[in-house]
This record gives structure tokens, sequence and C-alpha cells, in this order.
């Protein structure tokens, strides 16, 4: 099993980097997973991240990209809610990517 | 072949019925089935989903797996909406025969008797079981 390091504690991933344990998660986390990718989180990432940990705890599964960026909308507005506002942010792509840094599983189909 | 490409060579849209007819937990088929519905949901299909028998309890109220090593999946049918997958049908007998009605249900329900079920099925291009 893979592992990353976070202040000196080390936490369990999978081999793709997403949290073993959902549990572990801390912002630290959110910090170093995007290190690691050469990504520095700026409010705008933590708006996205913020928003898929509320989803993930309301219906117990990561969005696919399609409902992600159409939720984004809805709650953030147009500006934020389309593809390429969202892939500038997380160029992994903004499902997969802003995912494991909320600590969540992959998302469930088109990532 | 990329989830795009399909969705671009798939110019007819088909009816896909998928039936839910065992208990949420103790076998996977419960959300197995949700993940399918959820995966499929992005090649843009005419998409019902029917509950009968025990089927029925996966989508009860308050449920509590907290005792046992399963997750309680339940939330995630209230995103099928967001899906764009908005046909849930149930059967009024499964209903009747457990005590229960849309009241008890964590998702709006068209509920249906046992012969509008089965018509419903005949207007199906495909239907999976689980």
């Amino acid at each position: 099993m893979s592992s990353i390091d976070v202040g000196g504690k080390t936490i369990a991933v999978d081999e793709e980097g997403y949290l073993s344990d959902r549990n572990d998660w801390s912002k630290d986390v959110a910090v170093i997973m995007a290190k690691a990718d050469d990504c520095e989180l700026t409010d705008n990432h933590w708006e996205v991240i913020n928003f898929l940990r509320e989803y993930y705890e309301e219906y117990q599964i990561a969005p696919a990209v399609r409902v992600l960026t159409k939720a984004i909308g809805k709650k953030l507005g147009p500006d934020k809610g389309n593809s390429k506002y969202l892939y500038e942010l997380f160029p992994y792509g903004p499902a997969k990517q802003a995912c494991k840094y909320a600590g969540l599983p992959k998302p469930t189909g088109c990532v | 072949m990329s989830d795009d490409e399909m969705m671009q060579e798939g110019g007819t849209i088909k009816k896909f019925c998928y039936v839910n007819r065992k208990a949420p937990y103790g076998t996977v088929y419960a959300l197995e089935s949700l993940e399918v519905v959820l995966i499929g949901a992005a090649f843009e299909q005419d998409v019902s989903l029917i509950f009968m028998d025990d089927g029925i309890y996966q989508l009860k109220k308050n449920q509590d797996t907290s005792d046992s090593d399963m997750k309680n999946f339940s939330p995630t049918y209230r995103a099928l909406e967001m899906y764009d997958v908005e046909k849930l049908y149930v059967e009024k007998e499964s209903m009747e025969a457990r005590g229960l009605t849309e009241d008890d249900l964590v998702v709006p329900v068209e509920v249906k008797t046992s012969k509008e079920i089965s018509e419903l099925m005949d207007e199906q291009d495909v239907v999976l079981s689980f």
C-alpha cells in the first residue's frame, strides 16, 4: 500500500493516490497532495474542494464531472459552473483531481 | 473507445429499464445496479428504474448500517435527479405487502400496479434485472 507523509504522520492512499480512509482527511492532506501535482491551492480551489465534501456528505457519492459542473453552476454561478473554469483549476480533470484533494473516492462513472 | 465517441455514435435513444428486486444489503445487487445506473447516465438514454419485491427496501428512509460492514448508500438515490434519472417506479403490491407508503421512501416515486409494471417493461428496449 502507498502512503503520503503529512506533517510527520503517515497516511495510506490507494494506487491512484486517493485516501484509503476518508477520515484521515485534513486541509494539510489536500495541500500536500496538490503540492505533489505542482498545484498551489487558491480560494477558488478550496471552493470546489469544500463543495465536493459537502456533496459527498449529503449524497454519499463523488459526482461525475457533468453533474459536478452543473451543481457548481447552480451554487456558485455560471462563470464557475463550466468545464473551462474547472479544468483551469484542476487540469487533471476537475472531478478526479478535486475529489482526490477532498479525500473522497474516485468518482463513479465519467470523471 | 472514449465515452465521447460512444455518445456521438449513439444517435438513437433507447428505453432502458433497471429492475431492482433485492434487499439493499446482504448481496451486492442493489449497489451494483445503482452504480450501473449512475455510470450509464452519461449515455443520456431514456432510463426508468423499477423497485419491487424486497427491492422496495432500497429506498426505505432511515437505514442504519452501522452494525454491518456496508456503507449506507440510500442517500445516493437522491442524487439520481441530478444525473437526469427521474423515472422511478415502485410496485403497489410489493409496497402493500411490506406495509410501506410513499412517505416511507427517500425519493419521490410513482406507484404502479403489477399490471402497469409489466406493461412498462413491455415498452422497453432493454431490461436489466438486479
